[in-house]
C-alpha cells in the first residue's frame, strides 16, 4: 500500500475508528504509509449497550488515539439510519421468527453505504476500517475479499456483500496482521487502546438483559411451549422470539442433553420442538438474496454459516434467479436458521469456476458471494 | 486564514482582560478571604470588580454572586429557588422550551413545567399564563419562572418584562430568572432585565475567560433569602456560593463586561450589517435555505439556517475545509443523537433540524469572514445534496 498512488498528491482516507485497538492501529498504519488520514467515529446507538462502538468512553478513546497520531477526528451521527436499517429490521426479524445478522446489515447499509457516500461527498479518495480481512486482486484485475491473516479473527464473513466499486475504494490495513501483532503495534505506539478487550456480540444489546429484555421493550413477547420429538410437552419458555434453531441452552428442560436441540420452531403456534441433533441434519439448503462478488458461481465451494463457524463443503446449484441458489452438502449438515448469513468461499486450491486464472495462493478462500439462509428444501428424517 | 464564526459558543479573551489577569496570576496571588496584605490586595480586586460589573449590569454590587460560569449560575437560580429554605421545597420551576440545557435540565430534573414557544422562537405568553393559572388552580406554588433573554441557537429575544408582569400577577411569590448569557454583547441587559429577580451571565461569551460568571440576586425581591446555595463552603459571597474566589477570572469578567457594554451600540450596528449581508447572501445563493426566527426579534450576531436535504455535520466538515469554524446548533449538542430541542420546539421536523447551521458573529468579525462563508456555502450544500 502507498499513500500517494504514484502521484505527488497524498491520498485522502477516512478511517472509521470505533475506539477499539484494530481501527486505532489501522489509522496508525495509514499515517505511516503517507496517506492524509482523518478519523471518524460513528454514533449509531444512543441506548444501553456495553460491547458496542459508540459509548462516550469509546468516542473518547478514538479521539485520544487520533490526537496521538496527529490526525483530525470527527463524530458522525448515523443513529437514524442505524435504527432504520439495522435495529428495526432486527426486531422485525425476531418477531417473524427469523434469526437476523445485524452486523452484516450494519456493514451493508451504514459502514459501506452511508459512510461511503459521506466520504465521497466530503472529498475522500478512500475509506478504511479495522476489519480483519484482505482485498486481493486476481490476474484479470478483479478484486475479491480474502480472509484476514489471523484465521481466528477473520471478518470476511460479515463483509461478503462488498462490490467492486466499494472494494476499489476500501482499505483494511490490519488484515495482513495477526491480532497479537496489532496489539503489539498499539503498545509500541503507546496507544491507549492497546489492551482494550475485543468487542463481543451485538453492539446494541446489553449483556445483562440480553435479547429478551431488548426485544421485550419493543415488541410483545409470546410464551412458547416446548415439546419433544414425540410431541409430548416438556416445558415452557418466556418468549418464542429469542429461540433459534439448533439452540441447546436456556430451554429450561431436563432429560438427555443429547436430545435437547431445538429442531423446529412453529412460530405461528408458539411451539418449539426439541430432539437429537440428527433431526437438524439436512442434505441441502436454500439461500436467498445472494450478492455475488462478480457473476454467479456454481459448483464446489466452501460455506461459512456463522461469524466464527467452521467451514462446510458442498456445491452451489443454480436457483430460479441469480440471487437464489441451493447448496447441496457433501455430508448432511445442521440446518441453518432462516435469516443467518451463508457466505461462499472459493474451494481451497480448487479450480476457479468462472475461468479466472488463480494468482498463486492468494485467491484461496476468497469470497465468491453470500446470502441468507431460507427454508429447507431437503432433509433427513422429516 | 481561519474564519471564526462561533462567537455564541465562546469568544477570544480580550487583550484588556488578559492584562487585568496577569498580575493576579503572578505577584498579586493572595486569597481574598484572608487577612494579610496580599489577601487584602486580592480582596480589593474582587470588591472593585464587583462594583464595575454591577455598573455594567445595572444592579447593586451586593447583588452579584460570582460563579464558575453560566451553567452554575442557572443551576443556582433553579435548584436554589426550588429547594427552599428549611428543608421544604418552595414549589415548581417553570421555564420555556427553548432554554439552554443549563436551565432545562434542572427544571426537568425537579419535575417542573415547560412552556411552549412560537415558530419565531419566542415564548408563547398565553401558554405561560395557562401554565401558571393551572398551577395556582391545583393549589401548587411556583418557586421560579425562568425565561432566557436571548436564545443561544437562533438568537430569539424574549420579552422578559412581560414574563415578569405575568408572573407577578399569577404567581406572586415566584422568582423571575433570566439567563442573559448570550445577551450582554447585543442587548441592553441592564434595562431589559430590570424586572427579573435573578440574572445569569457568563464571562467567556463576551471576552473574559471560561470558568467565570455571575448570578445577579436582587435584594428588593428578597431573592437572596429564598435561594439555597448549591455550593456550600467557606462562606464566600455572603454564604450564597462557597469556594475561594477566581480572582483573576473575576477581574477579567469585570473588565470585559465594562468594555462590552461601552462598545455595544457601535458593535450592534456594525455586526447587524455583517449578519444581514451574510444571511441575505445565503438566502439568495442556496436553494431550500430556511432562515430561522425573525430578524426584528433576534440578536444582531446570529445567522441561523436550516437546509433541506443535508446533514449539518457534513456541511460543517466542508466549511472547515474552507477554514470556517461554525456550529450546527449549540456547541454542547455536537455529536448528539437527537436534533436541537430549540428547533423542535419551533416546529421544525427532524430532518430539517438535523440540517441546521449557526453562524454567530462577534466583536472581531469582519467582512472577510462573511465573504468566506458566502463563497463556500453554496458549493458545499450543492455537493452534499448531490452525493451525500
Amino acid at each position: 500500500m502507498s499513500g500517494t498512488n504514484g502521484s505527488t498528491r497524498p491520498r485522502d482516507v477516512l478511517v472509521a475508528m470505533s475506539g477499539g485497538v484494530d481501527s486505532s492501529v489501522a489509522a496508525a498504519l495509514l499515517v505511516s504509509e503517507g496517506y492524509n488520514v482523518v478519523g471518524v467515529t460513528l454514533k449509531l446507538w444512543g441506548g444501553l449497550g456495553d460491547s458496542g462502538c459508540c459509548s462516550v468512553a469509546d468516542v473518547e478513546d478514538a479521539r485520544r488515539v487520533a490526537q496521538q497520531l496527529s490526525i483530525d477526528h470527527h463524530v458522525f451521527n448515523f443513529g437514524d439510519d442505524f435504527n432504520r436499517f439495522v435495529v428495526d429490521p432486527y426486531v422485525a426479524d425476531h418477531q417473524s421468527g427469523r434469526t437476523p445478522n445485524p452486523c452484516v446489515e450494519c456493514n451493508r447499509h451504514i459502514k459501506f453505504d452511508k459512510l461511503f457516500r459521506r466520504a465521497d461527498a466530503l472529498g475522500f479518495d478512500l475509506v478504511a476500517t479495522g476489519h480483519h480481512a484482505r482485498i486481493v486482486t486476481s490476474t484479470d484485475g478483479r478484486r475479491w475479499i480474502g480472509r484476514g491473516a489471523d484465521a481466528g479473527k477473520d471478518q470476511s464473513y460479515v463483509l461478503h456483500m462488498l462490490d467492486q466499486t466499494q472494494l476499489g475504494r476500501l482499505l483494511f490495513p490490519v488484515g495482513e496482521l495477526t491480532k497479537d501483532r496489532v496489539r503489539a503495534l498499539a503498545d509500541e505506539l503507546g496507544l491507549r487502546t492497546a489492551n482494550k478487550p475485543d468487542s463481543q456480540d451485538v453492539c446494541f444489546i446489553h449483556s445483562v438483559g440480553g435479547r429478551q429484555v431488548f426485544l421485550g421493550d419493543r415488541i410483545p413477547l409470546r410464551p412458547a411451549v416446548v415439546v419433544d420429538d414425540a410431541g409430548a410437552e416438556v416445558g415452557t419458555l418466556e418468549s418464542i422470539e429469542v429461540v433459534t434453531l439448533g439452540q441447546r441452552r436456556g430451554l429450561n428442560v431436563g432429560g438427555n442433553p443429547d436430545r435437547r436441540y431445538v429442531t423446529d420452531i412453529d412460530h405461528q403456534a408458539a411451539r418449539v420442538t426439541i430432539g437429537p441433533r440428527r433431526d437438524l441434519l439436512v442434505e441441502a439448503q436454500r439461500v436467498e438474496n445472494v450478492d455475488w462478488a462478480h457473476q454467479p458461481v456454481h459448483g464446489p465451494c466452501r460455506v461459512q454459516c456463522s461469524a466464527h463457524g467452521s467451514v462446510r463443503v458442498g456445491r452451489i446449484e443454480a436457483g430460479e434467479r441469480p440471487d437464489r441458489v441451493i447448496v447441496v452438502w457433501d455430508q448432511p449438515q445442521q440446518l441453518v436458521a432462516v435469516g443467518q448469513s451463508m457466505v461462499f468461499y472459493r474451494r481451497h486450491g480448487g479450480p476457479d469456476r468462472d475461468g479466472t486464472a488463480l494468482d498463486g495462493t492468494a485467491l484461496d478462500d476468497t469470497v465468491l458471494g453470500g446470502g441468507v439462509a431460507a427454508a429447507v428444501v431437503a432433509s433427513n428424517g422429516r | 486564514m481561519s474564519h471564526y464564526l462561533d462567537y455564541a459558543a465562546t469568544t477570544p479573551v480580550r487583550a484588556e482582560a488578559v492584562e487585568a489577569m496577569l498580575p493576579i496570576l503572578t505577584e498579586n496571588f493572595g486569597n481574598p478571604s484572608g487577612a494579610h496584605l496580599l489577601a487584602r490586595a486580592a480582596n480589593q480586586v474582587v470588591d472593585e470588580s464587583r462594583e464595575r460589573l454591577a455598573g455594567a449590569l445595572g444592579c447593586q454590587p451586593g447583588e452579584i454572586v460570582f460563579t464558575a460560569g453560566g451553567t452554575e449560575a442557572d443551576n443556582l437560580a433553579i435548584t436554589g429557588a426550588v429547594e427552599g429554605r428549611g428543608g421544604r421545597p418552595a414549589g415548581l420551576a417553570v421555564c420555556s422550551a427553548i432554554e439552554h440545557h443549563a436551565v432545562l435540565d434542572p427544571v426537568e430534573h425537579l419535575g417542573g413545567a415547560v412552556v411552549a414557544v412560537g415558530a419565531d422562537g419566542r415564548i408563547d405568553l398565553e401558554d405561560l399564563r395557562r401554565t401558571l393559572t393551572s398551577q395556582a388552580g391545583s393549589g401548587g406554588t411556583v418557586a421560579v419562572v425562568s425565561v432566557m433573554l436571548a436564545n443561544n441557537e437562533v438568537g430569539a429575544i424574549q420579552p422578559i418584562s412581560e414574563v415578569a408582569a405575568i408572573t407577578r400577577e399569577l404567581a406572586p411569590g415566584a422568582l423571575v430568572h433570566t439567563d442573559a448569557v448570550q445577551a450582554l454583547c447585543w442587548l441592553d441587559v441592564a434595562s431589559l432585565t430590570a424586572e427579573a429577580d435573578l440574572v445569569s451571565i457568563s464571562g467567556h461569551k463576551f471576552g473574559a475567560p471560561k470558568g467565570v460568571g455571575a448570578l445577579v440576586v436582587r435584594e428588593r425581591a428578597e431573592a437572596g433569602s429564598k435561594l439555597v446555595p448549591l455550593i456550600k463552603g467557606g462562606g464566600q459571597e455572603r454564604g450564597r456560593r462557597g469556594g475561594t474566589h477566581n480572582v483573576a477570572g473575576i477581574a477579567a469578567l469585570a473588565v470585559a463586561a465594562e468594555l462590552t457594554v461601552a462598545e455595544r451600540a457601535e458593535q450592534v450596528e456594525r455586526v447587524t450589517k455583517l449578519r444581514d449581508r451574510l444571511a441575505d447572501g445565503i438566502a439568495a445563493s442556496v436553494d431550500g435555505a430556511i432562515e430561522t426566527g425573525d430578524r426584528r426579534t433576534k440578536t444582531a450576531n446570529i445567522c441561523h439556517f436550516c437546509f433541506e436535504g443535508i446533514e449539518s455535520e457534513a456541511l460543517l466538515f466542508l466549511l472547515e475545509r474552507a477554514d470556517i469554524m461554525a456550529s450546527a446548533a449549540s456547541s454542547c449538542s455536537s455529536g448528539a443523537m437527537e436534533p436541537s430541542h430549540v428547533l423542535t420546539a419551533m416546529g421544525f421536523d427532524r430532518a430539517m433540524a438535523f440540517g441546521s447551521l449557526r453562524l454567530s458573529l462577534g466583536y472581531a468579525s469582519t467582512d472577510d469572514d462573511v465573504d468566506a462563508v458566502l463563497a463556500a456555502i453554496g458549493p458545499a450544500v450543492e455537493r452534499l445534496r448531490e452525493r451525500g
